[in-house]
């Protein structure tokens, strides 16, 4: 059985868009959860959010960063990988809280449309504050221009919207206004500084955490993560945690456990990719 | 049966045992006495009918000897290979009393092996009864459960949340002592009889608990996959396994032939493996296999390793230094794992189990470290979860372990349950005579 890839595009720099038919996770998906996918028998198996589902599809956008990643964005459309598994890990807390903040960071900002929609049907009012580098990493602000009913953007280095981080639109937010709920799902080191904003109010924040995983059914704790003194496993008690109860740094210990053999992995793949492509594609 | 020599087999994953000769086999069929009231029988979970197969054996009638195992067990292979037969049928064999006795395991493994080589049985199934059974988890409970589910004539569909179908077969056991060909093989005549094997699909999530309930009957096959860990300090370090994911890397992903496979796992120089059961043995054995220098580490004494004899022989063939009377006290390094802090342990008074309970020795020389940099947990696994969780009126036991009665029935009338997730971390023959009774008993089941 292999998943169909219906549609690919790079929506970004380095950024990509798939839609992968998957109906047995399409039809079960909800927000805050996530596939893991192996492209082929010798593939590894990577976690990625499922940023949209309809009809058949889920929709994955991913930032090529390794081997995988990067073999996954040279696949065409009419291509397959080999496993979809889903949808995993615990849904979002879709509840009415009142006044929400999602803020993306990077390719986390893939995880907020089905998050703003699953929260406007709760009868929130929802804010988003998406923020990038620069603005060719911004991603899918058009579509959560529909799904927020308030969007502010952010760029590092001020070459779109806002010249900050979203930390700063959030600092000032909580000033200003009452907020009940916050989400916040980026890269770890921009999940930690930007939650910090929140402790002193104590406004409820989740994170949504990236540990490496494997087979991502609880079976063997690669994903184990500390929260408030205890042991979780991201994959099935999570990913969304608490944020202010989460060891920050041991999760980002834990994500440099294979450093070098991710730089052999993701050598080997550009020296052969580099020799396919004067011939015909093919992926090995 | 003969082993290949350690020095050679430390250089790879190929198989450990090389079986019996057929000549060999034979002459141990033999030896059986065919008892009027086979004492080895009643020691086999599946009830096996052992003087019947062994006598076919003895009149050189292979096949016969095939379709008399498979009518009772569809994974004999497997079985022998894996079981603990010195504690079932040839624990009991009255051979044993006087001098050794038959060596039913072995002869086992002689005809599943001598079937896949030259003529495979396939048993046969009823027709078509029109009715759907879904079954959960495709370890040994729930294949042998699909086997006799499609065998009675049902329409049954295997959910497995893995990419490959087998449990701990597939993604524990390793290769040097259950070659992976040989799960699949054994499966896929499992499916010829007609099961549907729907692999990346997880119940619970992947189809709703309300569809699964709809089925007019299910067998949970979940399994015991949820790795303890012993709640030490330095426990979350880069370094640190649990048995699962060591195992699962190594097994199921082929980490040990990175970068060929993409999967990482840090092979370590020096690994230190805490416990002393069958995980253990198979997670130190991999990591020898890998180039490690390996220490296992146990809290009681060698002979009371709960592991089977002969994988500790095997183990202690192949270089593997044992610290017995040993606890782990605390994992040392950051972010990276560079040693293991133990302390020595007294052996105290006899406990349930009748082995002396471990305690811990106070004073200096109590505590010893060793160097280590990977650190592999295998101290035993529960009930996976992530299913039962979501059904609140399924009754659980206090290890989180499925409660069914002697048929294999739980506390909804159509749900069945049978393997690790009912009784805990037991053994493969054991998930599989659960999962025959349950299936025997959905069968009743569906013809109230
Ligand atoms: C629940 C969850 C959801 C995720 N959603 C997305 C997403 O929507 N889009 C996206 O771009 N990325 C997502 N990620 C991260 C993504 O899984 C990793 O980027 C990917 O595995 C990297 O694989 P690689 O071979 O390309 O890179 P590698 O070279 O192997 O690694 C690059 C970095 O990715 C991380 N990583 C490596 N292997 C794994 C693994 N098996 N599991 C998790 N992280 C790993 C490590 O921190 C590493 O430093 C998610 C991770 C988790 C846990
Ligand atoms: C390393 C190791 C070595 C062992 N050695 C031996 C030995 O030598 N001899 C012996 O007799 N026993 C041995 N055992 C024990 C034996 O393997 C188990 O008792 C046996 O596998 C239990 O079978 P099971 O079918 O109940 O569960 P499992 O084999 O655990 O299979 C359960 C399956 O269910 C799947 N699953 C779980 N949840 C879901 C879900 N929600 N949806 C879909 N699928 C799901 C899992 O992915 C898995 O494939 C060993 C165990 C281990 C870990
Ligand atoms: S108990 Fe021993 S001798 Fe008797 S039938 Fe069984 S295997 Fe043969
Ligand atoms: S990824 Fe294996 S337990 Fe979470």
């Amino acid at each position: 059985m292999a998943y169909k890839i219906e549609k690919a595009s790079e929506i970004a720099d380095n950024i990509f868009e798939f839609w992968i038919k998957a109906p047995h996770v399409s039809k079960n998906a909800q927000a805050g959860q996530f596939v893991v996918i192996r492209i082929d028998e010798k593939g590894e198996r990577i976690p990625l959010t499922i940023s949209a589902a309809k009809d058949d599809l889920i929709r994955i956008v991913f930032m090529a960063v390794g081997k995988t990643t990067k073999f996954l964005s040279s696949l065409k459309e009419g291509e397959s990988v080999l496993d979809v598994a889903g949808p995993l890990g615990q849904p979002g807390e879709l509840k009415k809280w009142g006044n929400c903040v999602l803020i993306g960071g990077g390719v986390g900002i893939a995880c907020l449309p089905i998050l703003a929609k699953a929260l406007k049907e709760q009868g929130n009012q929802v804010t988003g504050i998406i923020g990038a580098r620069n603005e060719n990493l911004l991603l899918l602000s058009d579509e959560l221009e529909q799904d927020c009913d308030e969007l502010v953007i952010c760029t590092d280095d001020g070459s779109r919207g806002f010249h900050g981080f979203p930390a700063d639109i959030l600092k000032k937010k909580l000033e200003d206004e009452k907020i009940d709920c916050v989400w916040i799902i980026g890269p770890a080191i921009m999940m930690k500084i930007t939650s910090m904003a929140t402790i002193p109010s104590k406004t409820k924040t989740f994170v949504s955490l990236n540990p490496i995983m494997v087979d991502g059914t609880g079976m063997c704790g690669s994903c184990r993560v500390s929260v408030g003194g205890e042991t979780k496993f991201a994959c099935v008690d999570g990913p969304e945690f608490d944020a202010h109860l989460v060891d920050w740094d041991e999760l980002m210990n834990r994500q440099r456990i294979y450093p070098s053999q991710e730089k052999e992995s993701l050598d080997n793949f550009n020296e052969h990719h580099h020799h396919c492509r004067c011939g015909e594609h093919h992926h090995e | 049966m003969s082993k290949r020599d350690a020095a050679e087999r430390i250089l790879d994953f190929l198989e450990v045992d090389e079986g019996l000769s057929e000549v060999n086999a034979v002459l141990e069929a033999t030896r059986c006495m065919e008892c009027v009231r086979p004492a080895c029988v009643k020691g086999c979970p599946v009830n096996i009918d052992i003087p019947g197969f062994i006598s076919a054996i003895a009149k050189q009638d292979f096949k016969k000897a095939a379709e008399i195992i498979k009518s009772d067990n569809m994974l004999p292979a497997i079985c022998g290979r894996v079981c603990p037969q010195e504690t079932q049928c040839e624990g009991k064999c009255v051979l044993g009393v006087k001098e050794k006795p038959v060596r039913i395991g072995a002869l086992e493994r002689f005809i599943a092996d001598w079937e896949r080589k030259n003529e495979i049985v396939t048993p046969k199934t009823k027709k078509p009864t029109g009715k759907r059974i879904a079954v959960v988890g495709s370890g040994p409970a729930g294949i042998t459960a699909a086997a006799e589910l499609s065998r009675s004539g049902h329409s049954v569909t295997i959910f497995e949340s893995l990419h490959a179908p087998g449990g701990v077969l597939t993604y524990g056991i390793p290769s040097f002592r259950l070659p992976k060909d040989i799960v699949k093989t054994e499966i896929d005549q499992v499916l010829s009889l007609g099961a549907e094997l729907k692999l990346n699909h997880i119940v619970g999530r992947s189809v709703s608990v309300d569809n699964f309930l709809a089925y007019d009957a299910v067998f949970l096959g979940t399994g015991a996959g949820l790795p303890s860990f012993m709640g030490i300090e330095g426990e979350n370090l880069n370094g640190v396994y649990s048995a699962n994911e060591f195992l699962t890397r190594v097994n199921l992903m082929h980490a040990d032939r990175f970068p060929d496979y993409d999967t990482p796992v840090l092979k370590g120089q020096k690994v230190a493996v805490v416990g002393g059961g069958n995980v253990a043995m198979d997670s130190a054995r991999v990591a020898r296999r890998m180039g490690a220098e390996v220490y296992l580490i146990y809290r009681r004494r060698e002979e009371d390793l709960p592991a089977r004899e002969a994988e500790v022989a095997n183990a202690v063939e192949e270089g593997i230094s044992f610290y017995c009377c040993a606890n782990p006290v605390r994992i040392i390094g950051g972010p990276s794992v560079t040693g293991i802090e133990c302390v020595r342990m007294n052996m105290g008074v006899l406990d349930e189990s009748k082995r002396p309970c471990p305690v811990p020795m106070t004073g200096d020389d109590a505590k010893f470290t060793l160097d280590v940099d990977v650190v592999v947990e295998a101290i035993g696994q529960s009930p996976n979860p992530l299913l039962v969780s979501l059904i609140p009126s399924l009754k659980r036991g206090k290890r989180g372990n499925v409660i069914v009665d002697e048929n294999g029935q739980t506390s909804i009338p159509n749900v069945f349950a049978g393997g690790d997730i009912a009784t805990g971390a037991a053994t493969v023959i054991e998930a599989m005579g659960n999962a025959k009774k349950a299936s025997s008993a959905i069968n009743e089941y569906l013809n109230q």
